[in-house]
């Protein structure tokens, strides 16, 4: 009997996890799935089988019209930015500065806030008659104008600033750490066969950083399809609902509209849209795993 | 001090068998070793053996008892691992006395083993430290530390040596040899090297492909070895394969020389390097075979030469200073009684 | 000849270099703009904020000309939220224990799951640690509204118990995904050695794998911090009014519509909230990106 528990202590130790897992997991999954099949409004009601019609709903609807091509703007410029801006800043970070140790955690700083603090600052900055436009109005450049945050049209880059100001610091480190990952002898192979600086990074250095752009890609994606803290904070979906993300419309219809079923249905293809991204990945990872 | 059996052991993943049929035992106080190119399964029965790894059918037997359903803790078994798998976090002395503390003894009786054993291996001046301040030599003597203190029934050793310097495997060598004749403890020891093989066994198990090509001492497989793998897996320079075709009277080679080793149908004939001793120019008494010389490699203590003889390539062992030049067509006289003749289809001896 | 050329190109290697700093100290500047309005702005009186008389040139970026700690003692202990009127102060210490709980909770349990994925075979493990891994990646509105059925039914709702629960529910993936890549750079070998010299499951973990486990620790303890620090959807979708987080409540703070704006009280609080994991940051930081990259990125 004790020996058969030792045996099995392995699994033993992971069954808590397991069962909190299945069921917070896996299981509300599954009740969010069904739900988006109900016609629930307030609180969820399994005696009313609707079938799709919640989803016909969530795309019959102006918002979330509004919100996918927000999300589509969003993460295309928010994933491309932050890759960019994160690569060139380790590739110059890579070049034995001295003060490497100051700026990588500059750079890096803006992780450790959270999307709440982030949006109030950038609110503050972005604001034409306190921030930026006004500190160069005083500076002199009359002429300029900076007020995408009240446009209906610009209002999403704005988040899209405030998005990559955070989280290129977190690529940067990604690619700083793939570039240190790099076997020297490989460069200098590579010089030696008479390649010079550009092309060094053009054949070997940005090849060999394929796992770590498709580490930043998949982060940045996920985070990119959770992003709720940052429009709320920054502009509530604002002005009018010009910044709406799919994550604020089915709060929003969820909490304080009473569609439960039809948030649960935006909520389910946020999720179809996250395992398309991730699933793939995930499986190419483990499937070397062991 | 312990018998060992293996009684038909098997194990295979899915449809890939990686043991076929594992059938042997050695006595007490024997030093097997279980030697084999990668992937040939010696680890995996060595794992069978300490009950990390699980067979799939037969049984292993210490003591005529099937150890099988036992864990590896109360099989009463140390091991010594390739990468020495010290305890990062903990001394010297925390390493030795580990297996000990978890069977519960008194921290005072544990420490006086420790100082036992340390003594034994020479690594008292240590005891206070963590294994990343030690050497790789050091390292090996911690690992080793660590199975003597147990006192165990048998010691398992996977490839100690293969992560030591050229020289200091050698003492090392020698010095795991002296350990076995002091303790007399059963011994399995798995290495792809041949040399430590050869050097260290009482007994060995060559092994390929999950199976056991050949077992016996170490001058039985190395003068009579039962297949072509064996035979050119064990020695070095490996011993000449020969083509030839045999009758009653001898062998014809591929180039119409004989050697006088009766025989039938179509051969190899195995001969070790050292097997051949050049005639001195111009003598050519019947039985003598004549080949070209095309390369010498001096080694200090013999020297390699390189032969075409009877169609094929040759290499002997001759002693430094022997009288020989590249180039030149000799007549060697070859050991024909010691000579092995395999199966030219199936490599088995015959 | 040869000594002008050599010295050519010396000059161009020190024009480029100087570029390349020059690049990156542009950068640096531009990522702390927003703290620097922050931390100026919370320094300010409002007068000077606004630009009203005697303070025509201010700017979000100018200096403050006469620093004031008013906005940052309005924004700990007076300040607004909802209808309590008693600043941020009394929500550290509400936040600080849930937060610790469930950090020490989380990457306690992701340890021991990190350990068994590792070093432990069984049917269907990697399939398991598949299932975990996906439960990092989810988008949370997913899991909102069952789990606020769910915390309903246990009695949770509104109270910092459940956002324990919840923290750790979906802390656990993270940190045992931490965890198991680091202890799958822990040689088998070593899990071998100590099963041979007697140990069981737990001392091998106990006394071989967590004395080795402080880098990830760091690691885990760090981001775990964070990202329950910082959390403001569970926070808001379940804390309600009686267990309401430091974030939580910095948002109420900042959109209270009562009175005009105090941008400076709002940047004041903002900083307030977001201290203690800079603090964190700036100090192990260092430790942090080694760790978690060695775990992150492959290859």
């Amino acid at each position: 009997m004790q020996r058969q528990l030792r045996a099995w202590m392995p699994q033993i130790a992971l069954l808590p996890s397991l069962i909190l897992m299945t069921v917070t997991v896996y299981g509300f999954i599954g009740f969010s799935v069904l739900l988006s099949l109900t016609g629930s409004k307030m609180m969820p009601n399994f005696g009313k089988w609707v079938g799709f019609l919640q989803y016909e709903r969530v795309w019959a609807n102006p918002r979330w019209e509004v919100a996918v091509q927000n999300f589509a703007i969003f993460a295309t410029l928010y994933i491309g930015a932050s890759l960019l801006v994160g690569l060139v800043l380790a590739i110059l970070l890579d070049q034995r500065i001295r003060a490497e140790g100051v700026l990588r955690t500059v750079y890096l700083y803006p992780m450790a806030l959270s999307f709440i603090v982030t949006g109030v600052a950038w609110q503050w900055i972005l604001s034409p008659d306190l921030g930026l436009e006004r500190a160069m109005h005083i500076w002199g450049w009359e002429n300029f104008r900076f007020d995408w945050i009240k446009s209906d049209k610009m209002a999403i880059y704005c988040v899209v600033i405030a998005g990559v100001w955070q989280a290129s610091g977190f690529v940067m480190a990604t690619f700083l750490a793939a570039l240190r990952g790099i076997n020297p002898e490989i460069i200098s192979a590579a010089k030696i066969d008479g390649a010079g600086g550009l092309s060094v990074y053009r054949f070997v250095v940005l090849p060999a950083l394929r796992p770590a752009f498709l580490t930043a890609i998949v982060v940045q994606g996920h985070l990119a399809i959770k992003s709720y803290d940052l429009v709320v904070a920054l502009t509530k979906g604002g002005p009018g609902y010009a910044t709406e993300l799919p994550s604020t419309f089915m709060y929003a219809f969820t909490f304080t509209r009473n569609e439960m079923a039809m948030g649960a249905a935006s909520a389910v293809m946020m999720l179809a849209l996250v395992s398309a991204l991730i699933v793939p990945y995930l499986y190419s990872e483990l499937r070397h795993a062991r | 001090m312990a018998t060992l059996e293996f009684s038909h052991v098997g194990k295979s993943f899915g449809s890939v068998d990686v043991l076929k049929d594992i059938d042997f035992s050695i006595g007490d106080g024997e030093f097997l070793v279980l030697v084999g190119p990668s992937g040939c399964g010696k680890s995996t029965l060595l794992g069978i053996i300490a009950g990390l790894g699980s067979l799939t059918t037969g049984s292993v037997l210490i003591d005529g008892q099937p150890i099988n359903h036992l864990e590896p803790k109360e099989r009463d078994i140390a091991m010594v691992f390739q990468s020495y798998a010290l305890y990062p976090s903990m001394t010297v002395a925390d390493n030795i006395a580990f297996s000990l503390r978890m069977q519960g003894m008194p921290k005072a009786a544990r420490m006086e083993k420790v100082r036992d054993v340390a003594e034994l291996l020479q690594i008292s001046h240590l005891l206070d430290r963590k294994p990343q301040a030690l050497s790789g030599g050091q390292r090996q003597r911690v690992a080793m530390g660590r199975a003597l203190v147990r006192n165990p029934k048998v010691f398992l050793f996977d490839e100690p040596l293969s992560n030591l310097d050229a020289k200091l495997r050698v003492d090392m060598r020698t010095e795991i040899k002296k350990l076995h004749a002091r303790l007399g403890t059963t011994i399995v020891y798995v290495t792809h090297d041949q040399v430590e093989a050869m050097t260290m066994a009482t007994r060995i198990a060559v092994m390929k492909d999950g199976i056991v090509q050949q077992f016996g001492t170490p001058d039985e497989i190395y003068q009579r070895p039962a297949n072509t793998f064996v035979a050119t897996f064990m020695g070095s320079p490996s011993m000449n394969l020969l083509p030839g075709v045999a009758d009653d009277g001898g062998v014809t080679l591929a180039d119409g020389q004989r050697l006088p080793i009766p025989g039938r149908g179509d051969v190899l004939v195995g001969l070790r390097p050292e097997w051949f001793t050049p005639l001195p120019r111009g003598d050519q008494p019947e039985g003598a075979m004549l080949a070209t010389v095309e390369v010498i490699e001096p080694t200090g203590p013999d020297i390699y030469v390189g032969l075409r003889l009877g169609g094929a390539e040759v290499m002997t062992r001759l002693p430094a200073g022997t009288d020989i030049r590249t180039g030149e067509l000799r007549a060697f006289a070859v050991n024909a009684d010691k000579a092995v003749l395999f199966d030219a289809e199936t490599g088995v001896a015959l | 000849m040869l000594a002008d050329g050599v010295s050519c190109r010396g000059v161009a290697a020190h024009l480029r270099r100087a570029l390349l700093i020059g690049v990156l100290v542009i950068a640096a500047l531009m990522y702390l703009v927003p703290l620097a309005a922050m931390l100026f702005t919370s320094l300010k009186s409002m007068p000077e904020i606004t630009g009203m008389a005697g303070f025509e040139s201010n700017t979000i970026l100018t200096p403050p000309r006469a620093p004031t700690l008013a906005a940052w003692g309005e924004a700990w202990s007076r300040a607004c939220i909802s209808v309590e009127c008693t600043g941020l102060r009394g929500y550290f210490g509400t936040t600080i224990p849930m937060v610790t709980c469930a950090v020490a909770i989380s990457v306690s349990i992701g340890a021991v799951n990190g350990y068994v994925l590792s070093k432990w075979r069984f049917r269907y493990d990697t399939v398991i640690y598949g299932l975990m891994l996906f439960g990092c990646f989810i988008p949370f509105q997913i899991v909102l509204i069952p789990i606020a059925r769910v915390l309903g039914l246990m009695h949770l709702s509104g109270t910092m118990a459940g956002l324990v629960f919840v923290h750790v529910a979906y802390g656990i993936t993270f940190t045992t995904l931490f965890f198991r890549n680091f202890y799958v750079t822990v040689p088998d070998e070593i899990v071998s050695a100590a099963r041979m010299d007697g140990a069981g499951f737990w001392s091998i973990f106990l006394l071989i794998l967590v004395p080795v486990s402080g880098p990830i620790a760091i690691v885990a303890v760090i981001w775990q911090f964070t990202s329950i620090w910082n959390d403001f959807l569970f926070g808001a979708s379940f804390g309600g009014a009686n267990a309401r987080p430091l974030m939580v409540a910095l948002n109420n703070l900042v959109n209270t519509s009562t009175g005009t704006k105090a941008y400076n009280v709002d940047m004041a609080g903002a900083m307030i909230a977001a201290l203690p994991t800079m603090v964190v940051y700036v100090v192990a930081g260092r430790y942090f990106v080694r760790g978690l990259m060695a775990g992150a990125v492959k290859g």
